[in-house]
């Protein structure tokens, strides 16, 4: 009953809750929120349109891994507890309403199997779950902590960014909470207006010491769930809750990891660079195919994954394709002496090697031209350190101002939501308009 | 389309599993029975209009072993430790008096940048920390110095923490004050308060599975225990049944902030019966009553899993920190009553003067030597150089991450060009 309790409390459409309650099976907010039934004959045109601003586009099987199943992102996260629990005996998992399964079925089954003492309900209280989990990896044990939506993580703000993120540094690694990772349900969901639709990894990723992750569907959430809980560092896992039912695909039953700190190119191209993470990317895999078709733009798709820290890898396997690159440009800009000068100090310096986000300067030195696109507000938006780095670092390449197509800088809005949300359209418009700078 | 999507047959399933145990789990529900069945408290039905009176003119009596003479009031209470337990407690407690003193004038002659004394709390630390094993896992606030000072935290690593020099365990990296210690179990101290008080929740929750005879005990003053993160931690022990020791000192100011506009009940250990938790109130400057509710309260915790409140009533004798002039809010007469009629170390020295354990003699050579310890480990840590720069950038991750990498090689670039502009001479190379 706590659970219900909380849809009434927390749910943004009373007449939901009330279905949830009486169908019992379904008594989520989660179900009432995601499951469109046919037989709902009240729901409007605006309604559906709404709920479908993107196409989930299944990842490829994974051949590598074992045996797969269908799954969805619930599922899927389900599945990386369950490898957790069983090869790990310290990990525990905890939340409001985490025991009879979640209000978004993620750890539905869990409690019967691996004890009461390994899967629990907590208090309904954000700042506790966060300083709780931090104990228990201080401790030296595996905490997965729930946070029942992004939205309502601000009241562990505190202990994520003053306690998780400096532990290990303050104390000169004395004492850590690297075997912490905070799942939480995040960004938009149709009709989750300002509580139970935001994107809050900006406000994360201006404070070092923490990993901020999201996936694209059920075979990375798996993947990359699995690779924040065996991280040596807290992370906060944020779950596309709009993909818990829509995304479906074959998944590895057995565990694997993807590695955090490393975007993923998902389509090759030559002319833009697009750049997204979570359930925008299948909004950039249909804006690529539009500005295929109707404006013959080819399109690099990529999927950052890990916000924090960003693109990690430094090996600079691109290095001489970079330089090389760069060589040409500058040659072919006829840069002056000046210009020259400065690049050659700079790759004296060793600055080059220290690039991160490789894939993504590799892509847009390839390109030269970025647009970055996400549901959360513009302003302070992770697009800004991304489009502010990237320019930094491939000022000769760009071709076009680099764009960024974003929420606008207002609370998540109810009715307006089709507005609101960055969708195909004003990407496709964005492109145009870099195609013809 | 979401419209077009499916329930598969496996959340199907798991759904129909889940109704069944959910089932199970229901209690058996009466509806003849003429009294409340709201889930929410079992109480009975009251047919008169009557609010609850909090009462906090008569409040939860403090639990005292010895008066302020030092003599034992009941000697069923006296815990009858040896002469050598008893002349330990002492000593680590002048030592602390002793080591606060030079470090507070050392902040004052700006040698070091900021101090926090324990004047007239040391009776809470020493009376606690002896009743505790020494594999418990504390977690402090920053007035409970004399925690690690009785478990032998060196005076050498108290003042490489508060030089920031190379021998600090925490690599310079915290203002002074916020000690930590892997080896003595002590959680490293952070600023922002009441923030280790659900910590120390989670840790005694893990502790718990481990089966290995452990407690966590956490420190906070009356002002923390204001927190949203007390309330959490609080409700969060008790629920969860963890093994764990609240230890409130209770002294009366947070900073300029008298306890009555802090709070209106009956101090803190009040609120602990409001969380389930079995709570008691002792006289902080009493370090046998100390020892005493640590005790039981230690012992009662491991064998029953579940939280216990202990509130220490003491005074703040210091100022708040070297940052504070507590002149400003508070009467000279009032600091001077309790560090001349009743303070934790007097009391206990006039314990140990009644039973010819100590004299006057004894005193003055102690105060003498201990003087002499502190002052060498001081001269030794000032003159220590400070870290190498390069540990600005490390354990931000368990790995060097290459952006950070980055940062350090253009900072070592940056010196190599503009390097009389800093202090590099003060630091290892």
């Amino acid at each position: 009953m706590a659970a219900v309790a909380r849809f009434f409390s927390r749910g943004a459409n009373s007449k939901l809750s009330i279905t949830g309650v009486v169908t019992g099976a379904h008594s989520s907010f989660a179900a009432s929120l995601l499951k469109l039934s046919p037989s709902c004959s009240f729901r409007s045109k605006t309604q559906r349109r709404n709920a479908a601003h993107f196409i989930y586009q299944p990842d490829p099987v994974p051949a590598q891994y074992g045996p797969t199943q269908k799954m969805n992102l619930f599922q899927s996260v389900t599945s990386a507890l369950d490898n957790t629990l069983a090869n790990d005996p310290t990990a525990v998992i905890f939340g409001e309403d985490v025991a009879f399964g979640g209000v978004f079925r993620c750890t539905v089954g869990l409690r019967d199997k691996y004890g009461k003492d390994r899967v629990f309900n907590t208090p309904l209280c954000e700042q506790g779950i966060v300083g709780f989990g931090i104990g228990v990896a201080v401790a030296g044990a595996t905490a997965i902590a729930e946070i029942q939506f992004a939205d309502y993580i601000f009241p562990a703000f505190d202990q994520i960014v003053n306690e998780a993120a400096k532990y290990r540094y303050r104390s000169g690694n004395m004492f850590d909470c690297g075997n912490l990772t905070i799942r939480a349900p995040w960004g938009c969901v149709g009709h989750g207006s300002l509580y139970h639709s935001q994107s809050p990894e900006a406000f994360f990723a201006h404070c070092p010491g923490i990993k901020i992750v999201i996936p694209r569907g059920p075979v990375q959430a798996k993947g990359l769930l699995l690779s924040c809980i065996a991280d040596k560092n807290p992370c906060i896992f944020f779950e596309p809750k709009i993909l818990y039912r829509a995304a479906v695909e074959q998944v590895p039953v057995e565990p694997y990891t993807v590695p955090l700190s490393q975007a993923e190119i998902l389509q090759e191209g030559s002319d833009v660079t697009l750049v997204a993470w979570g359930t925008q990317i299948h909004v950039m895999r249909e804006v690529a195919n539009m500005a295929q078709d109707k404006l013959g733009v080819s399109c690099e798709v990529v999927d950052l994954q890990t916000i924090l820290p960003w693109d990690i890898e430094t090996v600079c396997k691109h290095e001489e394709t970079f330089l090389w690159t760069l060589w040409l440009s500058l040659v072919l800009h006829k840069q002056d002496s000046f210009h020259s000068w400065n690049f050659k100090v700079k790759m004296g310096d060793g600055l080059v090697c220290g690039f991160e986000g490789t894939e993504i300067y590799d892509s847009v030195v390839k390109t030269g031209r970025l647009l970055i696109s996400h549901e959360a507000p513009v302003t302070g938006g992770f697009a800004a350190e991304i489009s502010s780095t990237v320019q930094e670092e491939c000022f000769l390449n760009l071709e076009a101002p680099i764009t960024r197509v974003c929420g606008y800088d207002t609370p998540f809005p109810h009715i307006f939501e089709p507005f609101y949300i960055p969708d195909k359209w004003k990407c496709f418009d964005a492109i145009k308009r870099m195609i013809n700078y | 389309m979401l419209s077009k999507n499916k329930p598969s047959i496996v959340s199907f399933r798991a759904a129909a599993v889940f109704s069944l145990h959910a089932l199970h789990r229901q209690q058996p529900f009466d509806s003849t029975l003429e009294k409340p069945q709201f889930p929410g408290a079992s109480a009975e039905f009251v047919d008169h209009l009557e609010f609850i009176q909090p009462n906090v003119i008569s409040g939860i009596p403090v639990y005292r072993v010895m008066d302020r003479q030092g003599n034992i009031m009941n000697p069923s209470q006296d815990p009858q430790l040896s002469k050598e337990t008893v002349l330990n407690f002492y000593q680590k407690m002048t030592l602390l008096n002793t080591m606060d003193r030079i470090l507070y004038e050392s902040q004052r002659q700006g040698r070091i940048s900021f101090y926090m004394t324990n004047y007239g709390e040391e009776g809470t630390h020493i009376g606690s920390a002896a009743a505790l094993d020494p594999n418990d896992l504390v977690f402090g606030q920053y007035r409970e110095a004399g925690v690690l000072m009785y478990r032998g935290f060196p005076l050498d690593l108290f003042m490489a923490q508060c030089y920031a020099n190379a021998d600090d365990l925490g690599k310079g990296r915290q203002m002074p004050v916020h000690y930590g210690s892997k080896d003595l179990n002590f959680v490293t101290i952070s600023s922002p308060l009441a923030t280790q008080i659900p910590q120390a929740a989670g840790a005694a929750y893990a502790v718990k599975r481990e089966n290995l005879n452990r407690v966590v005990i956490c420190y906070f003053g009356e002002g923390a225990a204001s927190e949203g993160d007390a309330h959490a931690g609080f409700n969060f022990s008790a629920t969860l049944e963890c093994p764990l020791i609240f230890f409130c000192r209770n002294n009366g100011y947070a900073i300029s902030t008298p306890t009555n506009e802090q709070y209106r009940g009956d101090g803190i250990a009040a609120r602990g019966p409001g969380y389930g938790m079995l709570s008691i109130r002792v006289d902080g400057n009493d370090v046998f009553a100390v020892y005493n509710a640590t005790k039981e309260a230690r012992r009662r915790a491991v064998a029953e899993n579940q939280p216990f409140l202990i509130e220490a009533m003491t005074y703040r004798i210091g100022h708040h920190s070297t940052s504070d002039d507590s002149s400003a809010y508070r009467s000279v007469d009032e600091v001077n009553y309790w560090d001349k009629q009743d303070h934790p170390i007097s009391r206990l020295r006039h314990y140990m003067a009644a039973r010819g354990w100590w004299s006057e003699d004894d005193e003055r050579i102690w105060r003498k030597q201990s003087r002499k310890t502190v002052m060498e480990a001081f001269e030794k840590a000032e003159k220590r150089l400070k870290p190498n720069p390069e540990l600005l950038f490390t354990d931000v991750y368990e790995e060097m991450i290459p952006s950070v990498n980055k940062q350090k090689e253009s900072l070592w670039r940056h010196l190599q060009q503009y390097k009389e502009h800093y202090p590099l001479d003060l630091y290892e190379k």
